[in-house]
């Protein structure tokens, strides 16, 4: 062992994916030495499965880390090859942009951008061990037996501890693409008294560009116009010639031999013991599990500009490699199809995510955060938003200042954060529209206008930024209190224009928002009757807009949020023993030991702990400021 | 849970004693109680100093629906420090029951137990010794609202409830769905079949609402049980109350009858009465299901009817039962009257006389003697319905009305052509607030039912 020892670091980061990235550069750019430790420097923001970013929710994510001061949305901008929102025809909450990514360029464009960031070191080795003294992390050792003393340590280990990657009877012992696994650190972590789960997820096939037969495909193309992830990329410097995907379909043929084969599966044998997502089955499972479709989509996508290679987005599978080859070749347009890179199932060590608080630090080691699927989760975008909130506690906490936790009513990092730490977890847990409660306040559009304060009171956006957003929100109030005051007359030119988008005439005077209520009218077509109004940028007319229309729905999700802030108000101490408090129920009892909320709205989701214990704990808590 | 929000309850015993306080408390408590008060003065109740009274009446539809004296007393001034009204109505228990529903409708909600007295506390009124006390209160009224309006809810009414539940799952999943796979699952030609579906469920709501206006869902009632050896004629005295025309039993359209319970009513007193299908099935109730269940029947119970057989000697049985009854409230009814009678009231030992009655259930002797008895202590308030189940039933009908305003709104939003998303966020509160009515919650039922139905994935 070389005993060589380095002590001018502040906050050491594991890892160099998604989560790693966000993490180190916001621990860096608030100021602090930041190390971040990976086992590849030639794998720093890798996308080992889909060669997207956004989608559903996780385009939400994209924008609130932008929001925050964080990389992936700058990054996916400089490096996209197709873009699309989603959803367009649906309403505006649940609207989220896509895109392709040349893989390659954007891990290269991070690399650039981390390489040159001050106070950021970039080291390939792996972590084996950490080093806690007294309930507080001091360091962390390599497997060359080098020590880190650091003040604070984030863990983005990815699916790399303990990696294994499987298909049919192989079993190959390396973390994703054939990239060395972390064999020790989770030793390290069992020692600390950390509760490690086991998850598995997978990856379809690669495939040859020339071996497509795309005449036999639906063409699948971007936007005709791109829309930015990030607030700060201007729109006409991105628009360019987009390449497209392709779409194709299982057949008959194809559900036939993966059920001939289904026993050759690892799932079936015992093979993989890890708990797999439902929200991306293998194509196996989809064909065992719905039985009635008698196909399934396959969406052919590139996995760069310079690479023949092609993503089989749908089917990702665990079977041998010779089932593999038989079954993609059922496939209209696969009927010649060269395979670059099997398909495989992973599996790796996680924690149990309940062992952390809100904050991303684990509730018994000051200064060990965390972040990724690491914690449980599942998606690129899922782990930085992770990562930049663990980078910007773990660095706040070495400062000495209060740290940052987004709730469940100010956007989607809170609601997967909350669920991480709050709810029992039992597979990789992706990011869905449908998890946020408040979703018609938590849009893409307005991640901006929800985030960017917070973001600046870490340190990590600018004065600038800041004021320009909150110049935004003074412009979009001020339109929306002249469209709410300005009176229309039932004239004859306000009529005909009614009747021009067949809306009824009006009976009695009525204002510009009245009428920007309307279904079959918007801001945009009142231009002919509201001649005064002020030029405004898009995306302020968006947001008024949007605001005037689903007036009624956003007050009402308002009003719950109020009741929302209440419970989340009121604190409970992270140390407290509730085999104190007579009156709770034995099960909630032992719950609210187990997870130890930090606030009473926390405690009211906890699986187990009913309306009645909250009560209980009400009266406690009031008890208590009545004696102190 | 929500502390600032109006609640009301009805305060008093739900007795026939003609007078019932409403006692409405929360922010909002003098608005809501304006809506649909109209002083005799003409004066509004926001604009009335605090500790006044005044006389007016409830109005609903330019309906007079009761005479009332309204108290108001502003916050912090009140029991719970909050703004508190309490409307003093005359009506008897059919008119109070309809001012609460109009309290509700105005924008109260339904108190839950201890709600009063839990406000009063955390507001600082109540002494802090007091506040184990409040615990146990809550906790006690809690388990007791949880099991009974769950037992209490009439077997097919949950089974509709359920039924309604997981045809709103169903419909929420697959716009969600579709809203996170939009490129798997497509949401077209979806509204049409989502119309068709809220029809549907709202005029299953309706049905069941009104059931509920008719006391149905929950058969609030006076709780009673009868007891008495085997072969006493307990069964033919059952029988004679249920087979007479004033006799009713509950029964919701095209649903099989609840084998918990019995609900007749006499003089327009509801009686609940307990497990008869046990006691018309076996005739041996304490032979049968014991001492024991006999003794914990008798502890649940508002009235014990004790059936004797007069023309046998009493024996262990009938002792068993005379303790069980002592120290409730109960009457003795002296079976096969039309008979040689061997039993005389004073073999009764520790048993008041007055409540001894002479019947012949299958003769039908006494039977109106028996009703007379039960309206004697009814007014007599002697006997109470239970005021907390009678809540418990407002509350699983307010949840109903709920989730039918929740529809109404799906509904709306289909016509005005909102997007799809919209229509979930309504639904879901449909949901949620069924499951209140079974004392269901909601956890991950719905990212469950995605997972299972739909077949997601990149």
């Amino acid at each position: 062992m070389s005993g060589y020892v380095e002590q001018k670091y502040d906050v050491l980061v594991v890892g160099a994916g998604h989560a790693g990235c966000e993490a180190a550069l916001a621990s860096a750019r608030l100021g602090l030495n930041t190390i971040m430790f990976t086992v590849s420097v030639d794998s720093i923001a890798l996308m080992p499965c889909n060669p997207n970013i956004g989608g559903s929710s996780k385009g939400h994510l994209v924008r609130e880390i932008d929001a925050l001061g964080g990389e992936m949305g700058k990054n996916i901008d400089k490096t996209f090859i197709q873009s699309k929102m989603l959803n367009l025809s649906k309403g505006p909450a649940v609207h989220s942009l896509r895109a392709q990514a040349d893989k390659k360029d954007y891990s290269t464009q991070m690399r650039i951008t981390l390489e040159n960031t001050d106070n950021l070191t970039i080291r390939q080795a792996e972590i084996t061990d950490l080093i806690v003294d007294d309930g507080k992390i001091v360091g962390a050792k390599t497997y060359s037996g080098a020590t880190y003393y650091v003040k604070a340590v984030i863990l983005c280990t990815g699916t790399y501890l303990k990696a294994r990657c499987i298909y049919g009877d192989v079993s190959n012992p390396t973390g994703p693409n054939g990239l060395q696994a972390a064999n020790h650190l989770t030793d390290s972590l069992k020692r600390l008294g950390i509760e490690m789960y086991r998850f598995k997820t997978g990856t379809p096939a690669r495939v040859d560009k020339r071996s497509i037969d795309f005449t036999k495909m639906e063409e699948q193309k971007g936007d005709e116009i791109v829309i930015p992830f990030s607030f700060s990329t201007d729109k006409d410097s991105i628009q360019k010639d987009q390449i497209s995907c392709w779409l194709t379909y299982t057949n008959e043929d194809t559900h036939k031999i993966i059920k001939d084969n289904i026993d050759r599966s690892p799932l079936f044998s015992g093979m993989i013991e890890g708990t797999g997502p439902r929200y991306c089955p293998s194509i196996e499972d989809k064909v065992i599990k719905f039985a009635d479709k008698n196909k399934h989509q396959v969406f052919i996508e590139p996995e760069g500009l310079d690479t023949n290679e092609m993503y089989l987005g749908g089917m990702s599978s665990s079977l041998p490699e010779d089932v593999q080859y038989a079954m993609y070749k059922t496939v209209q347009g696969l009927e010649n199809v060269k395979i670059v890179r099997n398909a495989y199932a992973i599996e790796y060590d996680c924690i149990n995510p309940r062992q952390l608080l809100p904050t991303l630090e684990f509730k018994g080691i000051k200064g060990l955060f965390c972040g990724g699927q690491f914690n449980g989760s599942s998606g690129y975008e899922e782990a930085a938003a992770q990562g930049i909130i663990a980078g910007i506690n773990a660095a706040l906490e070495v400062l000495g200042k209060e740290q940052i936790v987004i709730d469940r009513s100010q956007g989607y990092i809170g609601v997967l954060i909350d669920d991480l730490v709050t709810k029992e977890n039992h597979e990789p847990y992706r990011m869905m529209t449908s998890r946020a409660e408040y979703r018609l306040l938590l849009r893409q559009d307005n991640a901006d206008l929800r985030l960017t304060h917070i973001g600046h009171k870490a340190g990590l956006v600018s004065d600038e930024v800041f004021e320009r957003v909150e110049k935004k929100r003074k412009l979009i109030d001020k339109e929306i209190e002249r469209l709410e005051n300005t009176p229309i007359g039932a004239n004859q030119e306000v009529q005909d224009f009614l009747v021009k988008y067949e809306s009824a005439p009006l009976k009695t005077g009525s204002n510009l928002a009245e009428l920007i209520r309307r279904p079959e009218l918007d801001y945009e077509k009142l231009k002919e009757i509201d001649v005064d109004r002020p030029l405004l940028e898009s995306d302020i007319v968006e947001q008024v807009n949007i605001n005037i229309k689903y007036d009624g729905y956003i007050k009402r999700q308002l009003k719950q949020v109020e009741q929302f802030k209440k419970l989340e108000g009121k604190k409970l101490d992270a140390d407290f023993d509730y085999a104190t408090v007579s009156g709770l129920r034995r099960e909630a009892m032992q719950k609210l030991n187990l997870y130890k909320p930090l606030s009473l709205g926390q405690a009211s989701r906890i699986t187990g702990v009913s309306p009645a214990d909250i009560s209980v704990l009400l009266v406690y808590l009031s008890t208590k400021k009545h004696n102190s | 849970m929500i502390e600032s929000d109006t609640i009301a309850a009805i305060a008093t015993a739900m007795d026939n004693s003609g007078i019932g306080i409403i006692r409405i408390s929360g922010d909002e408590a003098i608005d809501i109680t304006d809506k649909i008060f109209k002083s005799v003065k003409n004066k509004k109740l926001k604009e009335v100093k605090s500790h006044t009274i005044h006389f007016g009446h409830i109005v609903q539809n330019n309906e007079i629906l009761d005479e009332v004296l309204v108290s108001v007393m502003k916050a912090p001034n009140s029991y719970t420090k909050e703004n508190v009204v309490e409307i003093n109505c005359h009506g008897g228990v059919v008119v109070l029951n309809k001012v609460l529903e109009t309290v509700f409708k105005a924008g109260a909600r339904p108190a839950e137990p201890g709600e009063f007295t839990k406000r009063a506390f955390l507001n600082g009124r109540i002494d802090l010794t007091q506040a184990e006390a409040v615990i146990d209160i809550i906790n006690s009224k809690n388990e007791y609202a949880l099991t009974n309006s769950v037992r209490q809810l009439k077997g097919s009414v949950s089974v509709k409830v359920k039924e309604i539940r997981e045809n709103i799952l169903n419909q929420i999943a697959f716009i969600e769905a579709a809203l996170d796979d939009p490129e798997h699952i497509s949401l077209e030609n979806y509204n049409e079949e989502l119309i068709n579906i809220t029809t549907l469920i709202l005029s299953e709501l309706r049905k069941l609402l009104d059931s509920a206006d008719n006391g149905r869902v929950i058969s609030g009632g006076i709780r009673t049980v009868i007891l008495g050896k085997p072969n006493a004629g307990k069964s033919s005295f059952l029988n004679t109350l249920i087979g007479e025309e004033r006799a009713i039993v509950t029964e919701i359209e095209g649903t099989t009858r609840d084998a918990l319970e019995e609900n007749i009513r006499i003089h327009g007193i509801s009686l609940n009465i307990a497990d008869t299908a046990g006691i018309r099935e076996t005739e041996d109730v304490v032979e049968k299901i014991g001492v024991k269940k006999s003794r914990t029947l008798a502890e649940e119970a508002d009235l014990v009817l004790f059936i004797v057989d007069a023309s046998r000697p009493l024996n262990e049985n009938d002792y068993e039962i005379i303790d069980i009854i002592k120290d409730k409230k109960y009457l003795v009814l002296m079976n096969k009257s039309d008979l040689e009678t061997v039993v005389k009231p004073s073999d009764i030992v520790g048993i008041d006389e007055s409540r001894i009655i002479n019947i012949s259930a299958k003769q039908n002797i006494g039977i109106d003697i028996f009703e007379d008895k039960i309206k004697e202590m009814f007014f007599g308030g002697e006997i109470n319905f239970d005021s907390e189940l009678f809540i418990t039933n407002e509350r699983q009908k307010n949840d109903i009305r709920n989730a039918y305003d929740s529809i109404l709104l799906v509904e709306n939003s289909i016509k005005n052509r909102m997007p799809e998303d919209f229509f979930s966020i309504d639904l879901m509160n449909a949901y949620e607030s069924l499951g209140k009515v079974i004392g269901e919650t909601i956890e991950d039922d719905l990212v469950n039912q995605i997972f299972s139905k739909f077949c997601m994935g990149k």
